[in-house]
């Protein structure tokens, strides 16, 4: 379902920048991040499922991500296939051009869910908004993680959880150990929400 | 239960009455993480979610001595966590977090080299760059340069050859492959809770086969990166640091163990060791120093980083009940002593973060400079103003104590920010010293009189 939607994206993205008629070689940054937007959405806001909002992320966060995708060290194939020839100065170039995109916003449905209010205090518990800031806007190598889509933040607490994403930094194994799927389930739900 | 990782309160028992020798068992896998955690046995569960899945197990049986008071409910860290023991609502602390290099080198006409400092008489120049996240370093009898890391899973080897510089990549797919040891043609490779040995190496850089050793090792990710080194006795040291910044850790941690040089027959020789990145031998009296990473979160200024030595098999340093030999533990020291256990030889400052350090033996650098030691400090995180990121100096006496250190390499913090950051540091056979910066991806080489080098 995810990967037929992607599919499809990705489908448009390369049909757009082939009519565009550009020779391969000298594809202009525009026709380059083109796919990239086309999944991602093209002002840093992500609706299709389980493709994270880029928008906001501070700049060496992406960098370090698409190092690791480059290098298969985070293992995601479109992404490993997406960055596989990318050179390092691409790799700066595409984190900088992400950084600027806006920062994604939340829903505004939820009010009064109980999972709120439950994600609230676990947030603090955990003091995810220590390193994430209080805003919980990243700052450095730590992401924004403030309105992030709900299904993407399930997927990557779990993948830290089992360690199926080790991470560059290896805290959030250590933050995920006493977290369980439940309170998983009401993290993601009051961050996606977070204002 | 006779063990468990010390943390969620609830769970903490004493460790059970020391054992010299943890059995080498070819065929477990983590045999530390199952006896926690049975049945739990997943391909990839970490010991920190082995734990987690057996927790309502454990839970029903009561604790085998009484726990600690249990953490307060409003502070539920996990003493895995970076933020395990930080003070609640200060602003000041709250800016403080372990900082992660970059994963892409700094160019090599981009490296601090200028600003770096270094004694009158010595030289230093840049010997390799572009090598992400250079760490460990260890010289072949050939001249190769085996290079480690935490962040990259790949193990680098520079050769130089006709005024070229060549890195190749020996290994990858690990996991923060850091500990490296070169014996008799043969390298060691420490990942996480893996160790490997490559038979000849320089004869095979370009095919390297690597066959599997040991595994017995936890897999914690806080302080399970791993510094490793071969000793005059022909065994290869291998230390298990606790699972977090200040726990009360299980029998498998905590500690350094040697096993000989095929895997078997592994032995605990120091226990008490929080967190130990970098180890050499006494040229004359053989002995072990060892640096130690003090707990975070304490305050600023204390506790200090350590210099230990060991003379006896199964000596007890002190972690996490007494630090720098002289301060209890504001949560576990109640009802200990410092004098229970092996005070270090030498203090080297507060969150320095001090790592690898090697013997001087060489006769390039001037006589004072024998069978003294070298120590790269990584640099502070858990600290407002920055101190560290340097080599130090340090001498000793007869009688093993130490008897001065001084800053030998600075320059590296600029403005309270890190310009650069020193890991390790190893001799080269003509007696010059060459220093790692996992910061800026780069290998430095220290020389003494006039300078040689060519181009510069
Ligand atoms: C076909 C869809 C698709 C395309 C095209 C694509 N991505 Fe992705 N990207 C994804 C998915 C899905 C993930 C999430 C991976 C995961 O689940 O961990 C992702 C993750 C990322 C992340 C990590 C985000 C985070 O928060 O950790 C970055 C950065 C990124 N992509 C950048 C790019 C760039 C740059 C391009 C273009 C060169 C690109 N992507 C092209 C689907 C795509
Ligand atoms: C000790 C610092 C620290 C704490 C505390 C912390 N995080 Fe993180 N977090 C990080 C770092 C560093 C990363 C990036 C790791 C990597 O390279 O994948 C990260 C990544 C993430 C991501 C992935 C975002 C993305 O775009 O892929 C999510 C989601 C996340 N954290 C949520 C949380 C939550 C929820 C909490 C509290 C339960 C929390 N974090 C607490 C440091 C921290």
């Amino acid at each position: 379902m995810r990967n037929l939607s992607v599919a499809r994206r990705l489908g448009t993205a390369l049909l757009l920048s082939c009519l565009a008629g550009a020779p391969l070689a000298a594809e202009t940054f525009t026709e380059r991040v083109t796919p990239c937007l086309a999944c991602h959405g093209d002002k840093g806001q992500s609706d299709a499922p389980e493709v994270p909002s880029l928008g906001g992320q501070p700049a060496p966060y992406l960098l370090i991500q698409l190092y690791l995708f480059r290098e298969k060290q985070r293992v995601v194939e479109i992404m490993n296939d997406a960055t596989a020839t990318f050179t390092d100065d691409d790799l700066r170039r595409f984190s900088d051009f992400i950084a600027a995109l806006p920062p994604p916003q939340p829903p505004s449905d939820g009010a009064g869910d109980a999972r709120l209010e439950r994600g609230r205090t676990l947030i603090t518990q955990h003091r995810c908004n220590s390193c994430h800031g209080l805003d919980l806007a990243g700052r450095d190598s730590i992401p924004l993680i403030a309105a992030q889509r709900e299904d993407y933040l399930v997927k990557s607490l779990r993948e830290y959880k089992s360690n199926a994403r080790p991470g560059y930094d290896p805290a959030m194994a250590s933050v995920m150990a006493p977290v369980d799927d439940a309170q998983i389930r009401d993290l993601a739900f009051a961050i996606a929400r977070f204002r | 239960m006779e063990e468990t990782w010390g943390d969620e309160g609830a769970l903490r028992v004493e460790p059970s009455p020391r054992r010299q020798a943890p059995p080498h068992r070819e065929d477990v896998h983590d045999s530390a993480c199952r006896r926690a955690a049975e049945p739990v046995a997943r391909h990839h569960t970490s010991c920190t979610d082995a734990r987690l899945l057996a927790a309502p197990a454990l839970a029903q049986q009561p604790p085998a001595a009484a726990p600690p008071a249990a953490a307060p409910a409003a502070t539920p860290a996990p003493p895995g966590s970076p933020l395990f023991g930080r003070p609640e609502g200060n602003p000041a602390a709250a800016k403080l977090a372990p900082i992660a290099p970059p994963p892409i080198p700094t160019a090599a006409d981009k490296l601090p080299i200028a600003k770096l400092k270094v004694p009158d008489g010595f030289n230093i120049e840049v010997y390799a760059s572009g090598i992400p996240n250079a760490r460990s370093l260890r010289l072949g009898d050939q001249g190769t340069l085996f290079v480690g890391n935490r962040f990259i899973g790949k193990v680098f080897a520079i050769v130089k050859k006709d005024g070229k510089t060549e890195m190749k990549t020996i290994a990858e797919g690990l996991h923060r492959p850091n500990g490296l040891a070169y014996h008799k043609g043969t390298l060691y490779l420490a990942e996480l809770s893996r160790v490997w040995r490559f038979d000849n190496i320089e004869k095979n850089l370009d095919k390297p086969e690597k066959k599997l050793i040991y595994d017995d090792l936890p897999k914690d990710e806080a302080h399970g990166w791993k510094f490793i080194a071969v000793g005059p006795d022909e065994k290869l040291y291998i230390p298990v640091g606790q699972p977090g910044n200040n726990v009360l850790n299980s029998d498998a941690h905590g500690q350094i163990r040697r096993i000989n040089l095929d895997g078997s027959g592994a032995e605990v020789i120091a226990r008490g060791v929080r967190n130990t990145v970098g180890f050499d031998w006494h040229p004359v009296s053989k002995q072990l120093y060892f640096t130690d990473n003090g707990r975070d979160w304490m305050s600023e200024d204390i506790p200090e980083d350590e210099l230990n030595r060991i003379t006896k098999v199964g000596e007890h340093f002190g972690s996490p009940f007494c630090h720098q030999g002289n301060l209890l533990d504001s949560e576990f020291g109640w009802g200990h002593k410092c004098s229970d256990y092996t005070a270090p030889v030498a203090l080297l400052g507060p969150h320095t973060a001090a790592l690898g350090m090697r013997f001087y033996t060489g006769s390039q650098f001037p006589d004072t400079y024998k069978n003294g030691a070298f120590i790269a400090r990584h640099g502070s995180w858990n600290r407002t103003t920055k101190i560290g990121a340097d080599v130090m100096f340090v001498t000793f006496n007869e009688d093993g104590t130490v008897k001065s250190k001084e800053p030998f390499l600075t320059g590296f913090i600029v403005d309270n920010t890190y310009i650069g950051r020193p890991v390790d540091v190893e001799m080269m056979k003509d007696g010059s010293m060459l220093v790692s910066d996992d910061f800026n991806g780069a290998v430095y080489r220290i020389s003494y009189g006039k300078t040689n080098a060519p181009g510069r």
